[in-house]
C-alpha cells in the first residue's frame, strides 16, 4: 500500500500530502489525477496531482476538508498507508506555446494550476497567476507559484492578504486594458470558473476550466462524471477533467455535484462521531 | 445402476429451489439456492447419455456433458469436477451465470419433447461440492517456463487466461485497473446472484498456483504495453472489457436520478452502497423506478434498486418480452419480485424540478416490423402514443461501448467496427505480434462463457507464441 512520506497542514483543513507511488509519478503529466480509497470500506475521491517527482517516486496532493472522505484522509499522518491510489488519470493538459497564458486558481485549485503553469513556462509562454482564496491563511503554495510565473496576483474576499476582491477582476482589467491574453485557464469552485468562462466569451479568448463532476471508477467504466460540452456528452475522468469553458454546461453540473449531498450530510455527523474517537484516542497515545 | 430410456424420460426437471421472493426482496442473499446431493443425483439421471450429444455443441468450451452428469448419478463427485474443469476453470460461477437456455440446454434433445437436463443448475452443484470439500486441486505440474506473460483485466477472460498460463508453468501477473479482482463478476453482477465469495475463492485458487495480482493499475496511464513488453513480459492478453456505458441521447439523460447501470451497480455491488453509513459510498434510489434495457443488466438493475426499497421498479423495453436478451431465469425472478415490465415501450424524454432532478418520464408506444441485423424484430415508434409516468430514478441499461484508452496508448493495434480489437479468431492475437486479446473487448458474444473460451483459446497460442521464442 502505497506510504505517506510527509503530510503536513498548509493551511486550515488544508493538508499536503507526498506520497510513494512511483508507477504513477513516472508517468504523471500536468492536469492529471488520481483517484484513492483511504480504508477498505471507504469511498473512492479524485485528487488532482500538485506535484510529481520521479526520482523519488512521489507525487503530492492538496487536500481540502470537505466532507466525510476527505476528512478521514486528514487524519492520517507520516508513515501511514492509503488503501488504494489509482492513477495517472484523465487526459493531460495542453502544453504547447501560446504567448501569454493568464492561469486563475481558487482554494484547493491553486495546488491543481501549480503543475500547469511550470509546464507552460517551461514550454515559453508568458505566465500570469491570479490565486485567490477566502482569507489570507487559505492561500497556499504562494512561493511555488511566485517561482512559475513572471507575474503573481493575489486575492483575497476580504482584503487580508493581496488585493481585495475575486481573482476574475485583474484579469477582467488586463483583459479591458488591451493587455494581450492568448489562453486563461481556471481551476476552482464552478462559480468561480463559470465567470471566468463568462468573461472572456466576448473576448473569443480560448479558456479551459478543469471540471470536478462526481467519479467512481475513473477509467470510463461508470459514466458518472458526464458533463454536457457543447452538442456531447464527455466522461470527465478520460475525456476531461480539462474542458473548453465556453462549451460546458454549468448550470447541469452545478446540479450534478448536488446529487448526493443528503447523503454526505448524514454520513458526515457519524464520520466526525468516528473521528472525534479517534482524535482523543491519538490525542492520548500522542501525549 | 441401469435405468431405461423409458423411465428416465418419466423423471420430470426438477426446479431450481430458490429463497422466497418475499424474503428475499429485502435482501442481497443468493436467490437460487442450488440442488441438494439427492436431487442433483436424480436430475442427472434425466439424461439420455446421447451418442452424438448435442449439448455438448452449444456449450461454447465444450464440456462432456454426458461423462460429467454420468459420474454424478454414481455418485463420483470428485470425477465430475475433473471432467468439467478440463476445458472451464470457474464452473461455480457458469453454472449461475450461462445462458443455459440458449447454449446447453436449448440443444439438449430432451428439450424437444419437454424439458432439457438442467445443466447449469448440475454443473453449479458439482462446482459447489468441489469448492466446499476441496475435491479437486489445480496444480502446476510442469517445469517454469522462465517465461513471463501480462494479462490485462481481471474479468472472466483474464482469469481464465491467467490460470491457464500459470498451469503452463509461465510467470503470469494480473494488471488490474479496480481494487478488487473479477471484472464484471465483482462490479456488475450483483450479490444475490453471484456471492462475491466465490469469486474470491477463484481468485485465491490462481494465487495458489503463483499469479500475481497487480491491483489499481490502468494501462494505458499507469503503464503501458509498450513499457510491459520492454519489462520482460514476452506477451500481454488484453482482457479489458466493453466497460463503457451506453446512453440513448434524448433530453433529461444527464438530470440527477438518472444514471447507468453500470454506475448504479458499482456503487452496490464493488462499493457495498447497500451498506451504507457502515461502508462511504452512497448510492441514489427514490420510490420509483424506471430501469430502461432488456438484458442482463438492466435484471441486475431493477432487481438490486428492489432491494433498496422502493415503491415501484419498471423495466422499460423497447421489443416484447420474447426479444429480451436477458436469461430466462433473471425474467422470471424479477417478475416473482413484482418488478413491472413495461415492454414495447421506450423513454423519450426525461423531465426535472426546477433543481434539476428528475420527476418524470415520457415515453412512446412501439411496435415490431422485419427483423434487422441481429435477426430480432426491429422496434418502431407508434406515432402519437406519447405517455408520461412518474419516476424520481432511471437507471440506463442499453449496453456497452468498448473503451479506446488501450488502443489510443498503444501503437499498431487494429480494430474492428465499434472499435473492438481485431484478433485471429484461431489464435486470439492482434495485429500486433505478442499482443493477443478476448473477451468483450473482442467483440464476443459478452457472456461469461465465452470470454472465458477465448481466455482459454489465447492461452494455448499464447504459450505456443512463447516457447518459440
Ligand atoms: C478531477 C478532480 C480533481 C480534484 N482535485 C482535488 C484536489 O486536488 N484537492 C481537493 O481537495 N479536492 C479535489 N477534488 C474534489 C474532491 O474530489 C472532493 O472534495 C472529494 O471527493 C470530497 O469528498 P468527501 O467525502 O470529503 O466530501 P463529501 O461530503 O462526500 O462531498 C462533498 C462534495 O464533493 C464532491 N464529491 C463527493 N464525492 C465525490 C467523488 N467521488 N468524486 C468527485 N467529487 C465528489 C461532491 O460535489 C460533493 O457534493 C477534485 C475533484 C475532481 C473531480
Ligand atoms: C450487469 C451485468 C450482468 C451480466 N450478466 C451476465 C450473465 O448473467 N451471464 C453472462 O454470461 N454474462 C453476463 N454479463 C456479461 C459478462 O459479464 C461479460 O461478457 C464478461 O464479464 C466479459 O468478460 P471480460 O473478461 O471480457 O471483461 P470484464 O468482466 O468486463 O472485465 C474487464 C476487467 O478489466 C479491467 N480493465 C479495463 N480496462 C483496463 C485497463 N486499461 N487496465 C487494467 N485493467 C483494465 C476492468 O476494470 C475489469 O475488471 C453481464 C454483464 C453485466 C454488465
Ligand atoms: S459452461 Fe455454460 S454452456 Fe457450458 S455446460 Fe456449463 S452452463 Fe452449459
Ligand atoms: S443432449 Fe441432453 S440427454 Fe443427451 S447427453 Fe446431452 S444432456 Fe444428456
Ligand atoms: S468516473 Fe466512472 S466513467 Fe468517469
Amino acid at each position: 500500500m502505497p506510504q505517506i512520506l510527509e503530510k503536513r497542514e498548509l493551511a486550515p483543513r488544508t493538508h499536503y500530502f507526498r506520497v510513494k507511488v512511483p508507477l504513477i509519478a513516472r508517468h504523471a503529466q500536468p492536469g492529471q489525477f488520481i483517484i484513492l480509497r483511504v480504508h477498505e470500506r471507504g469511498e473512492r475521491i479524485p485528487l488532482t496531482i500538485a506535484d510529481s517527482d520521479r526520482q523519488s517516486g512521489t507525487i503530492t496532493l492538496i487536500v481540502q476538508e470537505i466532507g466525510a472522505t476527505t476528512r478521514q484522509l486528514a487524519m492520517l499522518r507520516t508513515g501511514d498507508e492509503i488503501r488504494d491510489i489509482l492513477g495517472p488519470l484523465g487526459t493531460p493538459s495542453e502544453i504547447e506555446k501560446f504567448g501569454t497564458v493568464v492561469l486563475l486558481g481558487g482554494g484547493f485549485g491553486i495546488a491543481a494550476i501549480h503543475p500547469i503553469a511550470k509546464a507552460l513556462r517551461n514550454a515559453d509562454n508568458t505566465i500570469v497567476s491570479i490565486i485567490g482564496a477566502r482569507t489570507r491563511d487559505l492561500i497556499i503554495m504562494e512561493d511555488e507559484m511566485r517561482a512559475a510565473s513572471h507575474d503573481l496576483v493575489i486575492m483575497t474576499d476580504d482584503g487580508s492578504y493581496g488585493r481585495k476582491g475575486l481573482v476574475i477582476e485583474p484579469l477582467k482589467e488586463m483583459i479591458e486594458s488591451g493587455r494581450r491574453v492568448d489562453r486563461v485557464v481556471a481551476i476552482g469552485p464552478l462559480p468561480m470558473m463559470r465567470a471566468v468562462a463568462e468573461l472572456t466569451r466576448p473576448y473569443g479568448i480560448k479558456t479551459v476550466a478543469s471540471l470536478n463532476p462526481v467519479m467512481v471508477d475513473g477509467t470510463g467504466m461508470c459514466g458518472g462524471c458526464r458533463v454536457a460540452v457543447g452538442d456531447s456528452t464527455k466522461f470527465a475522468c478520460v475525456d476531461g477533467p480539462e474542458f473548453d469553458a465556453h462549451l460546458v454546461d454549468f448550470n447541469e453540473l452545478s446540479a450534478r455535484t448536488q446529487m448526493y449531498r443528503d447523503f454526505e450530510k448524514t454520513h458526515m455527523c457519524r464520520i466526525e462521531e468516528r473521528l472525534q474517537q479517534l482524535e482523543s484516542a491519538q490525542g492520548v497515545a500522542g501525549q | 445402476m441401469t435405468i431405461s430410456p423409458q423411465d428416465r424420460m418419466k423423471i420430470s426437471r426438477h426446479p431450481m429451489p430458490a429463497r422466497d421472493p418475499e424474503v428475499r426482496i429485502r435482501c442481497f442473499e443468493e436467490v437460487a439456492l442450488g440442488y441438494d446431493e439427492h436431487t442433483a443425483r436424480e436430475e442427472a439421471m434425466r439424461c439420455l447419455q446421447c451418442k452424438r450429444p448435442y449439448c455438448v455443441e452449444g456449450c461454447p468450451v465444450s464440456i462432456d456433458i454426458p461423462a460429467f452428469l454420468r459420474e454424478v448419478v454414481a455418485g463420483n463427485i470428485d470425477k465430475a469436477a475433473a471432467i468439467i474443469k478440463k476445458t472451464n476453470s470457474l464452473p461455480s460461477i457458469c453454472g449461475r451465470v450461462c445462458p443455459q437456455e440458449t447454449q446447453c440446454e436449448e440443444r439438449c434433445v430432451l428439450a424437444k419433447k419437454g424439458k432439457p437436463v438442467a445443466i447449469g443448475a448440475l454443473e453449479r452443484f458439482v462446482a459447489d461440492y468441489d469448492r466446499q470439500f476441496g475435491l479437486t486441486k489445480q496444480q502446476v505440474n510442469v517445469r517454469p517456463s522462465g517465461k513471463k506473460v501480462a494479462v490485462v483485466g481481471s474479468g472472466p477472460a483474464g482469469l481464465t487466461a491467467a490460470g491457464t498460463l500459470a498451469q503452463m508453468g509461465h510467470s503470469v501477473t494480473v494488471f488490474e485497473a479496480l481494487h478488487e479482482p473479477g471484472g464484471v463478476l465483482v462490479y456488475g453482477i450483483p450479490e444475490f446472484r453471484l456471492p462475491k465469495e466465490i469469486v474470491r475463492e477463484e481468485v485465491s485458487s490462481l494465487l495458489d498456483l503463483g499469479v500475481e495480482f497487480n491491483l489499481n493499475v490502468l494501462i494505458g496511464r499507469t503503464l503501458t504495453i509498450d513499457e510491459l513488453l520492454g519489462d520482460g513480459y514476452s506477451a500481454v492478453f488484453l482482457a479489458p472489457g466493453a466497460g463503457v456505458p451506453q446512453f440513448m441521447g434524448i433530453p433529461g439523460e444527464n438530470l440527477n436520478g438518472v444514471s447507468s447501470a453500470n454506475e448504479f451497480l458499482t456503487r452496490v455491488n464493488l462499493m457495498k452502497a447497500f451498506l451504507f453509513p457502515e461502508y462511504d459510498t452512497p448510492v441514489y434510489c427514490g420510490k420509483r423506478v424506471a430501469v430502461i434495457g432488456g438484458g442482463n443488466t438492466a435484471m441486475d438493475a431493477a432487481r438490486t434498486a428492489l432491494r433498496l426499497g422502493p415503491e415501484k421498479v419498471y423495466i422499460v423495453y423497447r421489443r416484447s418480452e420474447k426479444e429480451m436478451p436477458a436469461r430466462r431465469e433473471e425474467i422470471e425472478h424479477a417478475k416473482e419480485e413484482g418488478i413491472e415490465f413495461l415492454c414495447l415501450t421506450a423513454p423519450v424524454a426525461y423531465l426535472s424540478d426546477s433543481r434539476g432532478w428528475v420527476t418524470e418520464m415520457e415515453c412512446i408506444r412501439m411496435e415490431l416490423s422485419e427483423p434487422d441485423e441481429s435477426g430480432r424484430r426491429r422496434p418502431v415508434p407508434v406515432e402519437g402514443s406519447n405517455f408520461r409516468i412518474p419516476v424520481d430514478t432511471v437507471i440506463v441499461a442499453i449496453g456497452a461501448k468498448t473503451n479506446d484508452l488501450i488502443v489510443k496508448a498503444t501503437g499498431g493495434l487494429s480494430v474492428a467496427k465499434k472499435g473492438y480489437l481485431l484478433v485471429d479468431p484461431q489464435t486470439q492475437m492482434t495485429s500486433r505480434p505478442g499482443i493477443f486479446a478476448g473477451g468483450d473487448i473482442a467483440g464476443g458474444e459478452a457472456t461469461v462463457i465465452a470470454a472465458m473460451g477465448q481466455g482459454r483459446v489465447a492461452a494455448q497460442s499464447i504459450d505456443r507464441y512463447v516457447r518459440e521464442r
